[in-house]
């Protein structure tokens, strides 16, 4: 019975193996070419997969040359700063456009649906100056130099979206029994509300983590200091750096990998399940 | 439900949030309009007034028609494949099959990657003397400019974008695919229909609307692409893998040509915007519903 079973499946196992392959062919290629050493030429014909002069060289020759710490250090400052203050911010806004009655509520909801429609890429220009004029750039300072890469970001109509299903999904009575209890309105909000929607939280956090950590055109826009180089901005420069070393930017390519690779595998049922459809940004 | 709330309470909660918007997106958004009508070629701190001036030189040059051409063709290629192939993973994978979260794993691990990793990867593979060519010359044909010929570059750049995309609209096809009930595929096998004839009458049509949102949220992403073309091409050779986002990019921080570059964001978001609209009322009306 179950030998049937699987015979009527192999087709189907040879497409998916042959789609998982090629999904992870390109990062097999720059490990095999980050651990040849220089006895090995890698532009072999035939290519060897397997390094023949195999050697750890390249990690350490990038890891002393490349600050992968500081760039580490600055992406999870970026993105942990923009993940707090999206829970907070939508949070906060998606509490009182879903249980709340006020006036201006429709135009402050399709205000929000608003900037779901408009690509940041359109606006970046005047986002800039307005970044610049508000002095939060890292030649002021650090501190402002992430602040200047956190703040366009803090808040997304995605996130308020989110976080306002999810408080409609709570039952009325919840806010009621507090409120005889003799909470008011904040406490309902941080104490009764809050801890209700934490699944909706952690989906937040994680995906606008994931969007926060692979930014690349906003701060190679900002950003003019290499001691405030992000992850994806420090190894683009990997480029220039080695122009032609193959074998290093390799090294650097995939050192840059494992946190977010980490990240991912502790995390996969958020990404895979299917349950939080749609919920990166594309 | 009596009203425990005070008059400005919703007011406080919206507050913090609608500053951030209003600072980072809805000035930005008006000022992009204005900026179109300024010149600031001369200097960038005495804007000029010239009305339509940038639009009328927008509409005169050559790139910016080869541009918006390229961002179609990065449309037509990657959009179709980007709304089928996905879902036809995600139907294999839908099977009660040995192995599903490792192939869904392994698809997804790409969405995953930083583009600019990802883009550095591919760099690698087109190489002159690269994999991909051994495997061209192993056909006896030419070695082929994967990146540095201008008939290929902007398709090597296509092939990453829709390589990254495969794992994530594949997710969203699977949590789609879930909702199709299993009763019509039973109703299927007793009348002994077809892997295909099975899908193409009973998913397909089920799984329509999902369809769509896929196409429009892919045509959306792959007018906005930017990083691919950034690592790989800049937008070269001979601007034939320059698509509309890496042209204000280019024109606004390596030109310092602020009108022109917002002449030419203005008419991204005109584009996206109509796209978008068909998006939240055709196919998330629900997610949006007031």
């Amino acid at each position: 019975m179950k030998l049937s079973l699987k015979n009527k499946h192999y087709i189907s196992h040879i497409i998916l193996i042959t789609v998982s392959l090629l999904s992870i062919f390109p990062f097999i290629w720059l490990i095999s070419t980050s651990l040849k050493g220089g006895g090995e030429n890698i532009f072999a014909y035939p290519p060897v997969i397997i390094p023949k002069d195999f050697t750890w060289d390249n990690y350490i020759g990038v890891w002393k040359r490349v600050n992968f710490i500081g760039y580490f250090i600055n992406s999870m400052i970026v993105a942990g700063g923009t993940v707090l203050l999206n829970l907070i911010l939508s949070s906060l806004a998606g509490y009182p456009l879903a249980r709340m009655e006020f006036r201006g509520k429709k135009i402050s909801f399709f205000a929000i649906l608003a900037t779901i429609m408009v690509p940041f890429q359109a606006i970046m220009l005047p986002v800039y100056l307005i970044t610049l004029k508000l002095h939060l750039t890292d030649n002021i300072s650090d501190l402002a130099g992430y602040l200047g890469m956190i703040l366009p970001f803090a808040v997304s109509a995605f996130g308020i979206f989110l976080m306002r299903q999810a408080f409609m999904g709570i039952p009325r009575e919840m806010e009621e029994a507090a409120i005889i209890d003799g909470c008011n309105v904040f406490q309902v909000f941080l104490k009764v509300l809050l801890p209700m929607v934490k699944p909706s939280l952690a989906v937040l956090a994680i995906f606008t983590f994931i969007g926060s950590w692979g930014e690349f055109l906003w701060p190679s826009i900002v950003l003019t200091k290499e001691n405030l180089y992000t992850l994806p901005v420090g190894v683009n420069n990997l480029q220039g750096m080695f122009s032609s070393n193959w074998r290093y930017i390799a090294a650097g390519s995939i050192l840059s990998t494992i946190p977010i690779l980490i990240f991912f595998l502790a995390m996969q049922r958020y990404f895979i399940s299917g349950e939080n459809e749609g919920a990166v940004k594309g | 439900m009596f009203k425990y709330y005070g008059k400005y309470a919703p007011y406080l909660f919206l507050l913090p949030a609608f500053v951030l918007l209003v600072i980072f997106f809805f000035i930005p958004f008006f000022q992009t309009f204005a900026l179109s009508f300024n010149d600031y070629s001369s200097s960038i701190y005495l804007p000029i007034f010239v009305g339509i001036e940038n639009y009328i030189k927008l509409f005169k040059n050559p790139v910016f028609y080869k541009v918006l051409l390229n961002t179609f063709i990065y449309l037509i290629v990657a959009v179709p494949i980007l709304a089928i192939f996905p879902l036809f993973l995600a139907v294999l994978i839908n099977q009660k099959i040995r192995g599903v979260t490792i192939y869904k794993i392994l698809i997804y691990l790409p969405v995953i990657v930083s583009i600019v990793v990802a883009a550095i990867a591919f760099k690698w593979l087109y190489a002159e003397q690269g994999i991909l060519n051994y495997f061209v010359t192993m056909f006896e044909l030419e070695p082929i400019g994967w990146l540095t010929d201008p008939n290929w570059a902007i398709y090597s750049v296509i092939i990453v974008t829709i390589w990254k995309g495969i794992g994530y609209y594949m997710i969203i096809y699977l949590a789609a695919l879930m909702s199709v009930p299993n009763e019509l595929y039973e109703a299927c096998d007793i009348d002994g229909a077809g892997f295909f004839q099975k899908h193409l009458t009973v998913t397909i049509p089920h799984i329509m609307p999902t369809i769509a949102l896929v196409t429009t949220i892919s045509a959306i992403s792959a007018m906005k692409v930017f990083a691919e073309i950034y690592v790989m091409t800049k937008g070269g050779p001979l601007n034939s893998s320059k698509t509309i986002v890496y042209y204000i990019y280019e024109r606004a921080f390596e030109n310092l040509d602020l009108g022109f570059a917002s002449a030419m964001a203005v008419v991204l978001l005109v584009i996206v915007m109509a796209f978008s609209i068909i998006n939240i009322f055709c196919f998330e009306r629900n997610k949006y519903q007031i």
